[in-house]
């Protein structure tokens, strides 16, 4: 498995903190699963920041701060810079939205803010859509890992392009790659890791799922399972049979 | 003095922005921001407010 500005993950999940139906339930699904990174924000305060920090803590988990719902470069690279001071962290997910109903992210101000905070000391982790120009641009900018968008935020749509995620693989062999967004099904994570990507975020999937626990725990195993399948080098489709069982040696019985 | 305090006009008594945290009994982890610049925890004490100033502080919240 790749690095991530050189941590090695302990597994390829990075789950998200927000909806859950109480602290408790997300405290769980972070403990039955085993995801390695949780995606945290900064919210004016209200006071029940302090207690949510203690847990996130207490959890023992790489924490990986977004700019969510920022929507100008300044606005996600103050945002940022408030991030690093409170999680201690320059790892920074950066969010710039572009659309309001598809949160599609606004690329060219992402590649903007992304090269401002690399030159700031940040560890860029660019939330993108799966354009191979822009994922070049942002390595340009200085960012090591790319998260391009399997389908909108909260959508459940899995992998909506799964060609261009397949060619942005195959354009950055080196580079650490995340489906970030839009996973619904473990089916979808393992599908992500089986085309070879290095990890997933996801939040809403298992947040909103009937039993979050359980979910988080079939979405680790799905990405494990894609993973090993990967790195197991899977056969080729075919369009016609082909028999498994030998048919040299067969007895004539008919 | 009259500034506003995460979106809410306020009328406080504190001068810089670290006594502006106290007055409000803003004692865990938070980051804070003036008229949209960040302001490090470092440079509170020194931070003189004025009339008007938008004041920001955030904490840790849960985020996707």
């Amino acid at each position: 498995m790749k690095s991530f500005y050189g941590v090695d993950l302990p597994n390829p999940l990075m789950l998200g903190t927000a909806q859950y139906p109480s602290p408790a339930v997300l405290e769980q699904a972070f403990r039955d699963s085993g995801a390695g990174v949780a995606t945290v924000s900064l919210r004016r305060e209200s006071g029940a920041g302090q207690t949510f920090w203690q847990m996130i803590r207490d959890l023992g988990v790489l924490v990986l701060p977004n700019t969510a719902g920022c929507h100008t470069v300044k606005e996600a690279v103050t945002t940022a810079h408030m991030a690093r001071e409170v999680f201690e962290t320059k790892w920074i997910k950066l969010e710039l939205i572009g659309h309001t109903d598809s949160l599609q992210p606004d690329v060219f101000q992402l590649v903007e803010a992304a090269r401002i905070l690399t030159e700031d000391g940040f560890e860029v982790f660019p939330y993108t859509t799966d354009d191979l120009i822009v994922g070049e641009r942002l390595l340009e900018a200085g960012c090591e890992v790319l998260m391009p968008w399997g389908a909108p935020i909260g959508s459940g749509r899995g992998l909506n392009n799964e060609y261009a995620l397949r060619a942005m693989r195959a354009e950055f062999p080196d580079v650490s790659l995340v489906i970030d967004a839009g996973i619904g099904l473990p089916s979808h994570a393992a599908r992500a890791m089986e085309l070879g990507y290095d990890a997933v975020l996801l939040n809403t999937a298992v947040a909103r799922a009937g039993d979050p626990a359980l979910m988080a725990k079939a979405m680790m195993r799905a990405v494990e399972a894609g993973q090993l399948a990967h790195q197991a080098d899977p056969i080729e489709a075919r369009d016609m049979a082909e028999p498994s069982t030998p048919v040299v040696g067969k007895a004539f019985l008919s | 003095m009259k500034i506003v305090l995460n979106g809410d006009p306020k009328e406080v008594k504190a001068s810089t922005l670290a006594k502006l945290l106290e007055e409000c009994g803003f004692s865990g982890r938070v980051a804070t921001a003036v008229n949209e610049e960040f302001v490090p925890s470092s440079l509170r004490i020194a931070h003189a407010l004025s009339e008007g100033d938008r004041v920001e502080i955030l904490s840790p919240m849960q985020g996707g």
